[in-house]
């Protein structure tokens, strides 16, 4: 049974497979060598290497986004909007509409531009827990563009949720309540003293910091609306205005004062139920995610990250190192325990095989028909994760994208020609001691890859497919065979947990 | 015995049944432990064509993508404001000579409206008592964007937030157990309007790709791949993991892609061409609804209705395709002996301005004809044309919310209460002929 505390794996139990369950959750896997080498690190240098990230280099991804294709109107154009509203003067009005369209048009272009942008992000980056706490943080403080319609506002938020990714929750929502993709996305922009608007009070209760009806009543969502009224932006950026800001008295969790939205967060931050809920949201990312409610054997160890996490101040380096850590997230019961999200399956495809990158736009796709789109996430909810990724539908997608990276068919009749370039498997085998003729056995090379691709051992029946495989083919394990028995394995319904 | 006493395919009873079928082996894929119901009652297969059986029912949604022009397509030849606007594209009266945009089937004499020249198909359908025809479908504020007003339509909420009607239909209906194969949309991606929390529905461009592509790689890849993915759980492993999840779904995955090929493979009992792609789209629709498949909801989509530009040929082909496609459809469901079964509804996400612009196009409008199609609609023209002259800046004002028709199709062809779906109250329009509504 896992471990209910937070204490540590023993560094002897830090072995190649624990290294590869590290890489796996808190980026997207790595290769045999880059195992290897994490592996060599021990397991407190390992989770510092893995953590304390800033040493590393940034990816090189350039961003290069416009920000103004969604500026407000000027002050000439409203006027002139006016006026031709007012004459009726339909030209006027055609072409403005026009134009509004075409600015549409090229905003929706630059957030695909976006998403190939961070996926390749993903797929590069030295820094690859930055990135997976960017995407965790991304479905927690879930924000959609078709609902706000400004790619550069998406952008903004991406970069203000890494660069605070691994820093401090509280800075996390008290940026948020600033952030102007949230405060439009929230309608926080219309939540004005004599007309409160309760939609981001309530999530902020609900999603972002206590979970659902956790602790918080009708009336708290009240008064903390009126706390974040004349929370609003301009153009690109946060406004506090005061003429729409509510000063008078309000009681919130028991509390009483003239709060603003600052006063809101740090009292949501005082309860319990804060750091139970965040502890949560992390477990079911990082560790385990099933059921929906805590097992008896999940609940002691929930209790403990909860605890940590207050005394750490919600501080979230110390709170990650502690996890990543723990005997808990190593335990048997939870390797192999996350339905790899749609974006997770396709970095740590290519992360771990190295197969050619191949089109960014149809990864993007194929990511979008396994249900991750981000910057659309489904609600304010975020993805739900774990098995609701899986349907018949999504599972051939998911298993014809392996086919795409490993060989270039593409899963598209009508774009139908081949990605030409070849993928070279031979490294994944590297350490394995040849034959005589210079061949790795099909019996040493089988149980090996289905290990290092599924994170555990195969089901005996798994082997014995393959081996059929491999017998067909003379015994060889090699090239295109090679490339064959990959696919296999990543058909294999189990290569969809990490 | 009466229908009414019929133990018919219900959702209901699967879910009773379920209870006691939970004890199967788990290698059984979970429908057909599902359908294992159908051994006790054969209506389960779902192939009854007995009118009067609810449960029976299936959906068909045809979207036209990009905004198609109401106006060309139930033409107000009875109105000079609709001439005049539209000088060189408006469409003449039946009968009227042929000038560049043609002359209009008759629809409704006495009210003086036709079908553009090119529906002819539609028109059949007209004369065979199949079409009901909802003029001015659109909601209040309209919003002038594809994407925001497509979203309007698919979550049926003004605000355009949210998962999509059909989604939520399906879970309210299913209460928590997802069930992929009740809903189907064909082309790449699963429309919102299907989305829900818990409901996701199958979609697939072609049924060809409704499989795993990497047997195709080499002739001795298939064998090991249908071993790994057809073993469902073996025994040895304990159930409710989350491999043993996968290691079923995938089970229900192949099969499904059996099912879909085979029905989808089989020759039509009509001849659809190659070349119109609502007929393609319809033709697997139609040849999953003949193989008694128990999915309750399909969806397919015809774009190239974004007519800004000299629209008389672009338009006139789009309406050709779809027309054909319609009524091949209707004759392929007539041969099965399922016509009765199937309730087709056509929308899109609005309408086109009333005045054509400078390039012999129209721009983004708002309200527009939506079409129901089957032997239980209400045939005929319902509702009240929108005023070509009362115009709302130069666009028409709608004259019926389309969450009316939705709350019909609902309560009285799903037979699923609409308010949970819809989140208000909408007045359902009368749509059914009465014998539906038994």
């Amino acid at each position: 049974m896992p471990d209910k505390t937070l204490r540590a794996l023993s560094d002897r139990d830090f072995d190649f497979w624990a290294a590869h369950h590290l890489l796996s959750r808190a980026g997207f896997g790595g290769t045999p060598d880059q195992v290897r080498a994490i592996a060599q690190l021990g397991l407190d240098d390992a989770v510092d290497f893995v953590v304390d990230y800033e040493s590393l280099p940034q990816p090189e991804a350039e961003a290069g986004f416009q920000s103004d294709i969604m500026r407000p109107a000027t002050p000439e154009e409203q006027a002139s909007y006016r006026r031709a509203r007012e004459s009726g003067d339909e030209a006027v009005l055609e072409a403005f509409r026009r134009r509004r369209q075409q600015r549409q048009q090229a905003d929706r272009q630059q957030i695909r531009e976006m998403r190939k942008w961070w996926l390749e992000r993903m797929i590069e980056t030295p820094r690859p827990f930055e990135e997976k706490m960017t995407l965790f943080w991304h479905g927690h403080f879930a924000t959609g563009y078709r609902a706000i319609e400004d790619s550069w506002h998406m952008y903004r938020q991406n970069e203000f949720l890494r660069a605070n990714a691994t820093g401090n929750f509280a800075d996390l929502l008290f940026g948020i309540i600033r952030d102007p993709a949230m405060l439009r996305y929230l309608n926080n922009n219309q939540n004005r003293r004599a007309s409160p608007n309760e939609n981001l009070a309530r999530e902020l209760m609900e999603l972002f910091a206590l979970g659902e009806g956790n602790d918080y009543g009708e009336n708290d969502i009240k008064e903390g609306a009126r706390a974040l009224t004349g929370y609003t932006y301009v153009d690109d950026d946060f406004v506090f205005n005061e003429r729409q800001h509510d000063g008078g008295s309000k009681t919130i969790l028991g509390r009483t004062g003239d709060f603003d939205g600052d006063d809101f967060v740090r009292i949501l931050l005082s309860r319990r139920v804060c750091s139970e809920f965040l502890a949560l949201k992390l477990y079911r990312f990082f560790v385990n995610d099933a059921p929906d409610v805590p097992t008896r054997e999940q609940a002691p160890f929930l209790k403990a990250l909860a605890g940590r996490i207050r005394s750490e101040k919600y501080d979230l380096k110390p709170v990650m190192k502690a996890l990543f850590r723990s005997r808990h997230f190593h335990d048997p019961a939870n390797r192999c325990a996350v339905v790899k999200s749609p974006l997770q399956l396709c970095v740590q495809t290519i992360r771990t095989l190295r197969t050619p990158v191949r089109d960014l736009t149809t990864l993007s796709a194929a990511s979008g028909l396994m249900g991750q789109n981000p910057f659309e996430p489904p609600s304010v909810k975020g993805w739900d994760g774990g098995r609701s990724w899986i349907n018949t539908s999504t599972l051939f997608v998911r298993q014809n994208l392996a086919v795409y990276l490993l060989t270039g068919r593409r899963p598209d009749i009508y774009d139908w020609q081949l990605d030409s370039t070849r993928f070279d498997p031979g490294h994944l085998l590297a350490h394995l001691e040849p034959d005589a003729r210079g061949r790795v056995a099909p019996e040493e090379a089988l149980p090996y890859l289905c290990r290092f691709l599924l994170g555990t051992e195969p089901h005996p029946s798994r082997l014995e497919s393959l081996r059929a495989f491999t017998d067909r083919h003379g015994g060889r394990i090699d090239g295109d065979r090679l490339t064959g028995v990959l696919c296999l394995i990543t058909s294999m319904p189990e290569y969809q947990l990490c | 015995m009466p229908p009414e006493d019929i133990p018919a395919y219900s959702r209901r009873l699967f879910l009773q049944q379920g209870v006691t079928l939970a004890s199967i082996a788990s290698t059984v894929p979970w429908f057909v432990q599902r359908s294992a119901a159908g051994v006790m009652h054969p209506l389960e297969s779902g192939v009854s064509s007995l009118a009067g059986v609810p449960e029976d029912r299936v959906l068909v949604v045809v979207q036209l993508g990009g905004g198609n022009d109401g106006l060309n397509t139930v033409v107000p030849y009875f109105s000079d404001a609709y001439r005049r606007a539209r000088p060189s594209i408006s469409i003449g009266a039946p009968g009227s000579p042929n000038g560049g945009a043609g002359a209009a089937l008759q629809l409704d004499e006495g009210a003086g409206l036709g079908l553009h020249p090119q529906l002819g198909g539609l028109k059949s359908l007209h004369d065979e008592g199949l079409l009901g025809v909802i003029q001015g479908a659109g909601y209040p504020n309209p919003n002038r964007s594809h994407f925001t007003s497509m979203d309007i339509w698919h979550t049926a909420r003004r605000d355009a937030k949210g998962n999509g009607w059909l989604g939520r239909y399906f879970d309210n209906a299913c209460q928590g157990t997802p069930d992929n194969e009740s809903a189907i949309s064909i082309g790449r991606e699963a429309p919102l309007a299907m989305l829900g929390d818990v409901q996701k529905p199958v979609s697939f461009e072609s049924e060809d790709l409704f499989r795993w592509l990497g047997e195709d790689l080499h002739e001795s890849m298939g064998e090991p791949y249908a071993e790994i993915n057809r073993m469902g759980m073996p025994e040895d492993l304990e159930p409710g993991t989350q491999a043993s999840f996968l290691m079923r779904t995938a089970l229900d995955a192949q099969l499904s892609s059996d099912r879909i090929r085979e029905a989808v493979g089989r020759r039509p009992l009509v001849d659809y061409p190659g070349n119109n792609p609502l007929a393609r789209q319809l033709r697997m629709v139609g040849a999953m609804i003949r193989s008694g498949m128990r999915t309750r909801v399909y969806y397919v989509t015809l774009g190239g209705f974004d007519t800004h530009a000299n629209q008389l040929g672009s338009h006139g082909n789009r309406m050709r395709q779809f027309g054909e496609a319609m009524k091949l459809f209707q004759d392929d469901l007539r041969a099965q002996g399922n016509q009765s079964r199937v309730l087709t509804m056509v929308f899109s996400e609005f309408g086109r301005r009333v005045a054509q612009n400078a390039s012999g196009g129209t721009d983004h409008g708002t309200a527009a004809p939506m079409f129901l199609v089957g032997p239980m609609v209400r045939p005929g023209v319902l509702g009240q044309h929108p005023s070509l002259e009362d115009l709302d800046s130069g666009d028409l004002r709608h004259t019926v919310d389309f969450r009316s028709i939705y709350a019909a199709i609902l309560e009285d062809w799903m037979r699923s209460p609409s308010l949970d779906v819809l989140g208000a109250n909408f007045p359902k329009a009368s749509i059914l002929r009465p014998e539906a509504l038994k």
